[in-house]
């Protein structure tokens, strides 16, 4: 594993065989170089897999980068398509062999002339390959599909032994070849070519799944160097074939502490108060209408605004239509995309197979280097295969954006019902950041809620928060949160009506109370007043009967003085008399 | 025999002295000069000497005998040990 990890960076490899690059993008990375230089290759497939190609691309690089002339051998009908092929490759077959770096021979044999007598080997097949390989110096040769000898001829048991000797001869010359052969049943080949080639195999499948095509390359054997095992997706289109390797076997992104904004402050001050921080990936999920594109579009906006590229991968619609929808947010996206800031790229995700949107987004992401990448919605990708391959795409596509520092925004639809637990694809452990916007159902209406489920490395706020999608852009809003949940929407508007009437209903009644109280003490005070006064009334009353009361006594003392004096009484005993049979 | 009005035109492909083509120049002889006494000519081309011929005119097996006339071209690979074959493929004899 060594040496693929090291040759990625650069074209020696560490160890074991020479190699002749084949100049197949992401090919040369997971073999370490290329193909065993000076030794024959086997690649096999069946009909359509592209071996002619890879075969053809091998030879044109080598003449063209590598300066190792080669010769072209074919066995079979020559075809338009090839020419063609190279054609769009940007290489003129014709011209090359024109200035000697190519040799093309095209072997025909047609079974009807033929008329087989007696003993014979194929020296002349030899001799002219020979001829080719010293005209031009070839050090790459291609023989494409040899197998085509074995119905030219009868003799199988010479065939055999003079392909054995082929190879022989091949490697005495020191040229790589590559040899293509179909592909057959229970083996490798349809002839058994592979006892012949025991050097490096290779074997390139094209399969339709679910009406979609994908291609996949599996290194069989490699002797004498390392190479990845797996099945690695290629694509073939206008720039020929190119490899999907694994990237990031070795988890080894540099961490950015930069921070870049999410353009929307409120969710900014959720994630530490300062956004997302560079080169990290981000998922967005969410129902059907949550809002994810609009956070997209203000990621966007922030990034741009910022005079940074952005790169935005739409899966669903159409770049007008994204334009459009977030103008009636108050977003004008137009603005970047005339100032080159902004590139939108629609496709449906359904049009190709997995590896043609990875590879179409490499290739989008090397050509802009935008500093944020947007997918919308990636889950529409996993329409088109299985989990694991859908899960293996994303992984490189994760490790390709960090390798490159650029921040990533992946929106998901999930489907309703969804709890926010759900895997999403089970991507969301590659996220850095993981943003939840969920539908708040209540009282007859649906409202939009957001929080951060996760943040790598800041603390982050554990708010739900309301998500509003006004003229102005996206706003969030504190929901609230009482003895009745959280509430949001109208019943948050309504809640909040109830909370002030309440109050003013309190406010009165204390009022009241007071009021109230004031009566009552007015009352009481006058009852004391009242009382006092029957006091009053009372102890003047009494008063008035005690100064007569004297007075009647005085008098009374005044009249028995008067009549004691009148009858000579003795004053000391008949004082008391009268007085007590009085009371 | 209906051969009378019939010229051979013939070219044998071979590659240096080998067994295998010494065989077959000899054997080609001799059945030209049994079957087609003075209505032939063979041009023997050694390959080895001029190699750019086999493309030219596609040979891979070796010997190979060439009929450009009778018309239509015919190549008889081998040694041509198997007269009968031969004398198929040039069209001395018909088939059956």
């Amino acid at each position: 594993m060594e040496t693929v990890q090291s040759s990625s960076s650069s074209s020696a490899p560490v160890s074991g065989i020479e190699k002749a690059p084949t100049g197949i993008l992401g090919f040369d990375e997971i073999t370490g170089g290329g193909l065993p230089a000076g030794r024959p290759t086997l690649v096999c497939g069946g009909p359509g897999c592209g071996k002619t190609l890879f075969a053809m691309q091998f030879l044109v690089a080598g003449a063209t980068r590598f300066g190792e002339p080669g010769v072209f051998m074919s066995f079979e009908e020559p075809s338009d398509d090839l020419a063609k092929n190279v054609a769009s490759l940007g290489f003129d077959l014709d011209d090359l062999t024109a200035r000697g770096l190519i040799s093309m021979d095209t072997v025909v044999i047609e079974r009807s002339e033929i008329e087989e007598s007696g003993e014979y080997d194929l020296e002349g097949l030899f001799l002219r390959l020979d001829f080719a390989i010293q005209s031009v110096g070839a050090k790459r040769v291609v023989l494409d599909t040899i197998e085509s000898l074995f119905s030219s001829f009868s003799n199988e048991a010479i065939l055999r032994a003079e392909l054995r000797r082929l190879f022989r001869f091949l490697k005495e010359r020191g040229v790589a070849v590559v040899i293509t052969g179909e592909r057959g049943e229970g083996q490798l080949t349809r002839q058994g070519l592979e006892e012949y080639v025991s050097d490096c195999v290779i074997l390139l499948d094209h399969r339709v799944n679910e009406q979609v095509s994908t291609r996949r390359l599996r290194i069989v054997k490699y002797r004498g160097s390392s190479h990845g095992t797996n099945e690695y997706p290629f694509i073939i289109d206008r720039r020929g074939l190119e490899v999907l390797p694994v990237t990031g076997l070795h988890l080894s992104h540099p961490a950015s502490t930069e921070r870049v904004s999410s353009g929307i402050p409120r969710l900014d001050a959720m994630l530490g108060g300062q956004g997302f921080y560079r080169g990290t990936s981000v998922l967005v999920s969410g129902t059907a209408g949550t809002g994810k594109s609009s956070i997209a579009a203000h990621f966007v906006d922030a990034t741009c605004r910022r005079g940074e590229r952005v790169l935005y991968f739409a899966m669903e619609e159409s770049p007008g239509q994204i334009l459009r929808n977030m103008k009636s947010i108050g977003l004008d996206l137009q603005q970047w995309v005339d100032r080159g800031l902004l590139q939108l790229h629609a496709s449906r995700p359904t049009l190709y197979g997995l590896e043609m949107h990875l590879v179409t987004l490499f290739r989008r992401v090397q050509e802009f280097t935008p500093s944020v990448v947007i997918v919308d919605p990636l889950s529409n990708l996993a329409t088109v295969g299985s989990t694991t391959e859908v899960m293996v795409t994303l992984l490189r596509l994760v490790d390709f954006l960090k390798s490159r520092g650029v921040t990533a925004m992946f929106n998901s639809l999930t489907a309703s019902g969804d709890e926010e637990n759900e895997t999403h694809l089970g991507v969301s452990s590659l996220m850095d950041a993981w943003i939840s916007l969920r539908n708040l159902e209540s009282n007859g209406e649906r409202n939009r809620g957001l929080y951060v489920l996760k943040s790598r490395g800041m603390s982050h706020s554990n708010q739900i928060r309301e998500f509003l999608l006004t003229d102005q852009g996206v706003d969030l809003v504190d929901v609230y949160l009482g003895s009745e949940g959280i509430l949001t929407g109208s019943a948050r508007l309504s809640q909040e009506a109830r909370e002030r009437s309440a109050a003013a209903a309190r406010q009165e009644e204390l009022e009241t109370l007071q009021r109230r109280l004031d009566r009552r003490k007015g009352a009481v005070e006058a009852q004391i007043l009242a009382l006092r006064a029957e006091i009053e009334a009372e102890e003047e009353e009494v008063g008035k009967r005690v100064r007569q009361a004297l007075m009647q006594e005085q008098e009374l003392l005044a009249d028995r003085a008067a009549q004691a004096a009148a009858r000579q009484a003795d004053s000391g005993t008949l004082d008391a008399g009268p007085a007590e049979r009085q009371q | 025999m209906e051969t009378e009005a019939k010229k051979w035109n013939l070219r044998l492909y071979v590659a240096g002295q080998t067994p295998k083509s010494v065989m077959a120049l000899a054997n080609l002889k001799r059945i030209c000069d049994e079957h087609m006494h003075g209505k032939y000519s063979v041009e023997v081309i050694d390959l080895m000497e001029n190699p750019q011929l086999a493309r030219r005119d596609q040979i891979v097996a070796i010997p190979t005998l060439v009929r450009e006339l009778p018309s239509p071209l015919k190549r008889i690979i081998g040694d041509l040990s198997n007269t009968e074959r031969v004398l198929v493929g040039l069209d001395v004899v018909s088939r059956g």
